[in-house]
């Protein structure tokens, strides 16, 4: 068990299904992006996201004895342990750069928190994961900025945040979640209330459609295919 | 706006021409330069320089013909067979 009151397994996969899922979300506008080299530069955080997920999802899968792929797609949906924020589908553009926003500046500190634990496994791939970060958080931050310099941008963005910020206060833990606040209530241009966070270990009815369209090619394939 | 980018595949290589795009600002096209140009390793560094930015000049009057100037100069094939064949040394 670590500071957090988990093990580290256990912390590994929240990280890895908030990744995954995040990823997948993500992975959605690829081809319908606003233009076409956001699309591909949307595209390939996914693929980054997904990436982090995989390295994640491996060092859990030592400690759990199984592997990466198993606990990928085959656990049932009370297993998945990602914050409800990745969970939600929201194709609009505005939504999705607030959920990145959100996202990005939580796992931001997170990643911090992880680089400075003892376990020097855990540091090395927070610390190799950070590396592609910094260009996630570039990317989110200068979407962020051109929303909200003109007033319908800044509209579509302000509603975007309400709708998401209790969900976006359920992705950290109690004592990481005030700097969360701190840093975001720092940075945008309106207020934001005091509400209850929507915290991981409930799903939203959108992860059960995900899930089943994401594991259809492995549940069609026998086991131990090989690709 | 729309970008050009100079792909630097070598250090210690010239840099060149790689390709444009599109992107609303120099930020946008910081992140739009690495996902395009460089996220394969198939470059080591990149020159993302605004199209407008580039002086671009495609006329040069060569109205006296003065052929020297080139660099692909001017034929002295023909003179050269001359002098060969005054000063007895034409080979073959």
């Amino acid at each position: 068990m670590n500071a957090l009151g988990r093990s580290r397994a256990e912390l590994l996969l929240e990280l890895a299904d908030d990744e995954l899922i995040l990823g997948w979300r993500n992975s959605e506008w690829t081809g319908i992006a606003p233009f076409l080299e956001e699309d591909v530069a949307f595209s390939s955080i996914a693929q980054n996201e997904i990436g982090h997920a995989r390295a994640l999802y491996e060092l859990a899968a030592r400690d759990l004895g199984t592997d990466a792929d198993s606990l990928a797609f085959d656990r049932t949906l009370d297993d998945y342990r990602c914050a409800p924020l990745v969970e939600l589908r929201r194709l609009e553009w505005a939504r999705t750069i607030a959920r990145h926003w959100l996202y990005e500046t939580s796992d931001a500190i997170r990643l911090d928190a992880l680089k400075a634990s003892s376990d020097p496994e855990v540091v090395g791939l927070a610390a190799k994961m950070d590396r592609e970060e910094i260009y996630h958080r570039m990317h989110a931050e200068m979407w962020l900025e051109r929303l909200l310099a003109t007033d319908e941008g800044r509209r579509r963005v302000e509603e975007g945040v309400r709708e998401l910020w209790p969900y976006a206060l359920g992705v950290l833990d109690d004592e990481l979640r005030h700097r969360f606040q701190a840093i975001v209530r720092e940075r945008l241009p309106f207020e934001l209330p005091d509400v209850e966070p929507v915290p991981r270990g409930h799903h939203e009815a959108e992860l059960e459609e995900l899930l089943g369209e994401m594991t259809v090619v492995r549940r069609s394939a026998p086991a131990g295919a090989q690709w | 706006m729309i970008f050009e980018v100079f792909r630097q595949e070598r250090k210690g290589q010239a840099f060149m021409h790689g390709g444009s795009f599109h992107a609303p600002n120099r930020e946008f096209a910081d992140a739009y330069a690495r996902e395009f140009y460089a996220r394969r390793g198939e470059s080591v560094a990149l020159w993302v320089v605004p199209r407008e930015e580039i002086v671009e000049i495609d006329e040069f009057p060569d109205e006296f013909d003065l052929k020297y100037r080139r660099v692909d100069g001017y034929s002295i094939k023909a003179r050269l067979k001359e002098a060969r064949e005054r000063a007895g040394t034409l080979q073959g």
